[in-house]
């Protein structure tokens, strides 16, 4: 990385969703308790530098505090799926992420907003992690460098899913960068009161990172440890049924992040067998025993974990980014 | 109940069911009874026959709690003498189906025993569930599933409030035990507190087995806690919740929670404190399905139930 200073884009526009899964609890009431202070900021006379957009993507899932109404909303946003002519009788999911796709990009856009924060709760150990699809996404790696440093008493980890833009599936790949702050454990449909705080205070910190990087500081480049998705395991099935027929073992249960290695204990079936990870690499295991993934066949998932140079940046000044802009158009020209 | 010798004689418990799925996301239960249903060998005890039974199968099949209406609601009179068959809601058709096998619900024909198998996610543990004082057979049996499985701990919590009871699936029964293991998110199955409940039924059976056989037990005095009032959640008035339960609440079933002490924190972080005449026993603290029940927790008090003697007729 050597000295260099990456100058990069101003970020005028943030969105911070909750509710995208309708019985993540925390950012269903985080969202809803910024909307009604946002009410009250409204009536002061100074000028919100930073836009700031408040989300709450799938209501009639939250109305009745499950997880999705038709189909997983968070996996709605390929391009794909954004595009392209849909019935009348579409999933209610799919009419609202082109809504949401609207309303924040279109996705791939110049328009699209320049930072989604989506927030997630899961039931499986995981502390506070940030979920990307890039560990080379400056933006997001300094704000989960900020809020590491911010809140040290809080297990803080970056995930990496490599995923390229076009499959990319959830709402955060709508900005031009995004994440997902995923928090656990909580049980869905409850609010556990540190589990909501992290949420507020982690919220608070990226916003705050927000402003600061556009005032123009310079943010100086260091290290961050990312955990790359390799693969997911399922739990054993009963062939006929597909029922399961064993449980996390009680050594894994908790164990996020505690590394696995080959022919550690895995799964108890209900007889009480052991049965071990057959993998032939040492691997991180997350998501553990997460229930809204029993049916999407994972018990679990595994990752592999790097330590990631960033460099330090700030952000551009009005000169670079008007250079940015005619180069831009030159580009589409030819 | 006719008394000998100054033990109370009960008739041998010859018909027990173990029910699970009565709600459809708490996977302890649903696991093994499923289990029992395809190999019931660990379940079976001389002279008893145990029947286990999927009671919502629509809920478990969605793996939500219920399907038109909660089932452990739904075992009142009026819902069990209902005309409408079909045009009813799911759940009251299953609870009139429920109580022509194992019931009828106050008869001689009901069943002897049913076990009924939850999960929450409050912090409870174990907690064996009564539904009357007076039941001097539940009372024994749980004295001596607490002896069994000593030094692990298993509370006993007992709902004989006249407005707070409810009409329960194994309230159909002659002797309704309820067992309640927690913390554990909903359509989730943790292999510990799966472990916790087979163990805990295990001695179950294993106590009617002895009693059946013919074993005395003597009077004993068995510590449980008596439901007393349900607190909701502070609300706004639009029914929204503005609080959530206190980070020093949060996990602290029965624990002593005193005049002055914290309950709530306001989203904005603002601490509403406990404002009762006296020392209570919190539990069922935070259970995700009983925000729509309007209940934040329930406060108990601890008591001594006497247990007569019993053996078999």
């Amino acid at each position: 990385m050597g000295n260099k200073v990456v100058c990069l884009p101003r970020l005028p526009r943030v969105a911070v969703c909750g509710g995208t899964h309708g019985n993540e609890l925390s950012g269903v009431y985080l969202v809803r308790e910024l909307l009604k202070a946002e009410k009250k900021v409204m009536e002061k006379e100074e000028e919100e530098p930073l836009s700031v957009l408040m989300v709450l993507s799938n209501p009639r899932a939250m109305q009745q505090c499950r997880r999705y109404v038709d189909t997983d909303l968070n996996r709605c946003f390929t391009h794909a799926k954004l595009n392209g002519p849909i019935p009348d009788d579409a999933p209610y999911e799919i009419i609202r992420s082109r809504e949401l796709n609207a309303t924040l990009g279109p996705k791939g856009n110049p328009e699209a907003v320049d930072l989604v924060c989506d927030l997630h709760n899961t039931t499986a150990n995981m502390g506070l992690c940030f979920i990307a699809y890039s560990d080379c996404d400056w933006i997001c790696m300094h704000i989960f460098r900020h809020l590491q440093r911010q809140m040290p008493d809080v297990p803080m980890r970056y995930i990496h899913f490599d995923v390229s833009n076009k499959e990319s599936y959830s709402l955060d790949s709508v900005g031009k960068h995004g994440f997902a702050m995923e928090i656990g454990p909580q049980p869905h449909g409850v609010v556990r009161s540190n589990i909501y705080t992290a949420m507020k205070v982690g919220v608070q910190h990226m916003l705050d990172w927000v402003r600061i990087f556009n005032s123009g500081t310079i943010f100086e480049g260091g290290c961050v440890d990312v955990f790359t998705m390799i693969k997911h395991i399922d739990y054993p099935r009963d062939s006929e049924t597909r029922n399961i027929t064993a449980a996390i073992h009680p050594q894994v249960q908790d164990r996020d992040f505690c590394l696995l290695h080959p022919e550690d204990p895995l799964f108890q079936t209900f007889s009480g067998e052991t049965l071990r990870y057959k993998g032939n690499e040492p691997l991180y295991p997350f998501f553990i025993n997460e229930c809204a993934y029993y049916e999407k066949g994972i018990a679990l998932s595994l990752a592999r974990k790097r330590r990631v140079m960033i460099p330090a940046i700030r952000v551009q000044t009005e000169q670079q980014q008007q250079a940015n802009k005619q180069e831009f158009a030159s580009e589409e020209e030819e | 109940m006719s008394s000998c010798n100054n033990s109370a004689c009960l008739n041998e418990a010859r018909r027990v069911a173990i029910f699970g799925g009565t709600h459809g996301n708490e996977m302890s239960g649903v696991t093994l009874v499923n289990l029992w249903v395809k190999n019931s060998a660990e379940i079976q005890r001389k002279g008893v026959e145990t029947k286990p039974f999927i009671t919502n199968p629509k809920a478990v099949e969605k793996c939500t709690r219920y399907v038109d209406t909660d089932l452990n609601r739904a075992f009142t009179p009026e819902n069990l003498s209902a005309p409408g068959g079909d045009n009813l809601p799911y759940e009251v058709q299953r609870a009139q189906e429920i109580n022509r096998i194992f019931g009828p619900k106050e008869s001689p024909d009901a069943y002897d025993v049913i076990f009924d198998l939850h999960n929450t996610t409050s912090n409870m543990g174990c907690t064996l569930i009564l539904e009357s004082s007076n039941d001097h057979f539940n009372l024994q049996m749980m004295h001596y599933i607490k002896k069994a499985i000593a030094p692990a701990s298993c509370l006993v919590l007992l709902n004989e409030h006249p407005l707070l009871k409810y009409s329960t699936s194994r309230s159909v029964a002659k002797h309704p035990v309820g067992l309640e293991v927690g913390p554990q998110p909903q359509g989730v199955l943790r292999s510990n507190i799966f472990e916790a409940m087979r163990v805990i039924l295990k001695h179950a059976l294993d106590f009617i087995e002895l009693f059946n056989e013919g074993m005395e037990f003597p009077p004993c005095t068995v510590e449980a806690f008596r439901v007393l009032e349900r607190i909701d959640y502070p609300r706004d008035a639009n029914g929204n919740i503005i609080a959530m339960v206190h980070p020093n609440l949060q996990d602290c079933d029965w624990e002593p929670l005193n005049p002055g002490d914290p309950m709530f924190q306001t989203f904005d972080g603002k601490t509403i404190h406990y404002h009762g005449s006296g020392t209570v026993y919190p539990t069922f603290i935070n259970e995700a399905a009983y925000y729509e029940k309007q209940q934040a927790f329930v406060t108990t008090r601890r008591e001594a139930l006497v247990a007569s003697a019993i053996r078999k007729v």
